[in-house]
């Protein structure tokens, strides 16, 4: 079959792979029909995720047909359509059964070099280096779906892959990040980061009755795009984000602000912090560059919380910690918790509160996909969400 | 808007470069002696008109990173011309220009981020909401429906 292989820094190609296999009775193979690349699939690309190793399959968000099912799994039957969620969960740990999906205790296989990087192990992701299981990824003819009988969703008819397909990641990944904001009706909602994420996150924040929802960002398309869902665009090169916010707030700042940026930052002359990242990462003195960590903890109104869907992957430094304590601010962050919004999601989709497929302005056979991880990295071509089909 | 204080910056710079050019064009021999390069007057004398010229670019420039991008290369050559004089003046010369410099390479940047973004085609995605009906209507739409989720206090 054909996929989407790693094979070093910027180097992703479409390779000739042997087809996947049932492992184990609880799998399913799907058929995939349609795939996505992920903001955080760049970090994979440009290096800043430890743990990948030459001809592995990228990509975790994708949906299709099961073609074949594990003779334990009863919940899937073949010619079923399902979106897999990019986090894996056996469904039966405590984590799972507490409802904290992406912390599955189970479904790594490298739970020994995830326990020694980050404490504790986190859930296997699909496509996403060793440290999270060295699992296959979507961005392929075929996969390999473990434990198949707990988190893929099974389309109902009627719905396009395109309005679905975001249901694995990048939609209750916006949708959790605002959850995780407690919105109020008088809150100002702050995001950093208008891309995929933001612009669900966004619209998360508007319709969970956020009196104000405010995107910052540098390119134009993306500021677009937040503007028409309701949010007021601040364009971090042409004004201060800081004073802007204060304007928007009476002085006082957004009650919340999420992170839909993550370790790569924009590195810019406006920034001095971000140079100064950026030259630490060239001397691996630091693995991720937190410019909006630092600005959210300054801008966030105190008593504020702040939300991070953006992905991190290792150290980070001068964080003003200083004001977070003073200021009184919560973080919360994490990988998302898919299954634990995708009833919701689903039923809003299918009652038409909102299309996700608004988002996508690039689809491409998966064989141009390679060439597109670099235009969707330097945002060329109006390009704010690839999708791809194998 | 932040434009405008780019370009002032840049304008202020001109106007340095002009004034130092003057200098070294008309007092070739005190500025060599002050920078560590006694002997070498004509030399000074050509960085001279060399700064004036990137100066007047400058200021008659209406996209001005071209020519804030020679000032940064201008300055690479001072910096290596300064590294042959001598001691300790040539070193207090370079401690003193180097400010500048950073001035100048931020500039520069700046400028050209500003120029790159306005060179490149701009797609309109004003009609994607997601939405069926405009944002103000979907305000608060979820609020009621998750579970877990805080609902407004009542007093």
């Amino acid at each position: 079959m054909r996929a989407l292989c790693w094979h070093g820094k910027k180097d992703i190609r479409c390779d000739n792979v042997p087809d996947p296999r049932i492992e184990h009775p609880r799998d399913a193979i799907v058929k995939v029909t349609t795939c996505a690349i992920c903001g955080s699939d760049l970090h994979l690309f440009d290096g800043f995720v430890p743990g990948m190793m030459h001809g592995d399959i990228v990509g975790h968000e994708f949906m299709g047909e099961v073609v074949e099912v594990g003779p334990e799994n009863r919940k899937l039957k073949i010619g079923d359509r399902v979106v897999v969620p990019f986090t894996i969960c056996c469904g039966e740990c405590e984590q799972c059964r507490r409802g904290n999906w992406s912390v599955c205790e189970r479904s790594n296989r490298n739970k020994a070099i995830a326990d020694k990087v980050f404490g504790h192990s986190t859930a296997g992701l699909f496509g996403y280096s060793h440290l999270t299981g060295g699992y296959a990824g979507g961005h392929a003819e075929y996969v390999r779906v473990p434990f198949a009988d707990v988190a893929p969703v099974k389309v109902p008819d009627g719905l396009t892959d395109e309005q679905v397909l975001f249901l694995g990641d990048i939609l209750p990944t916006g949708w959790q990040a605002a959850v995780q904001c407690d919105i109020e009706p008088d809150d100002t909602v702050a995001v950093w980061g208008a891309g995929p994420v933001g612009q669900f996150a966004v619209r998360a924040a508007l319709m969970l009755g956020a009196k104000q929802v405010v995107a910052i960002d540098r390119v134009p398309e993306r500021l677009s795009m937040a503007r028409a869902g309701g949010a007021v665009a601040i364009d971090f090169e042409e004004e201060s984000v800081l004073e802007r916010l204060g304007e928007l707030t009476g002085g006082k700042g957004p009650e919340k602000c999420i992170d839909a940026v993550g370790l790569e930052a924009h590195v810019g002359a406006k920034h001095f912090d971000s140079v100064y990242d950026r030259a630490k990462q060239a001397f691996m003195a630091e693995s991720d560059r937190p410019h909006v960590l630092r600005e959210m903890m300054y801008a966030c109104r105190p008593a504020g919380v702040l939300s991070v869907p953006g992905v991190y992957g290792g150290l980070v430094d001068k964080i003003p910690f200083g004001a977070m304590m003073n200021k009184g601010l919560s973080l919360r962050t994490g990988q998302t918790h898919v299954n634990r919004w995708t009833g919701d999601l689903l039923g809003m989709i299918q009652e038409g509160k909102i299309d996700p497929s608004f988002v996508i302005t690039h689809t491409v056979d998966l064989e141009d996909g390679p060439a597109m991880f670099e235009t969707f990295r330097d945002k060329e071509d109006g390009c704010v969400k690839v999708v791809m089909k194998p | 808007m932040r434009q405008g204080r780019h370009e002032a910056v840049a304008i202020g710079l001109a106007w340095f470069s002009i004034g130092l050019g003057l200098a070294e064009l008309l007092m070739p021999r005190a500025m060599a002696r002050a920078t560590g390069l006694p002997g070498r007057e004509a030399l000074v004398q050509l960085y001279g008109a060399r700064e004036i010229a990137t100066g007047i670019a400058l200021l008659l420039s209406r996209d001005k990173a071209p020519a804030m991008w020679a000032r940064v290369a201008g300055d690479a050559l001072d910096v290596a011309t300064l590294a042959t004089g001598e001691q300790p003046r040539a070193g207090a010369a370079m401690a003193a220009v180097g400010p500048v410099v950073a001035l100048d390479l931020w500039t520069a940047a700046r400028l050209q981020e500003r120029r790159s973004k306005r060179l490149r085609p701009v797609f309109d995605y004003s009609d994607r909401s997601g939405f069926p009906k405009p944002p103000d209507e979907m305000r608060g739409i979820a609020r009621r429906s998750i579970p877990g989720q805080r609902q407004p206090a009542t007093v």
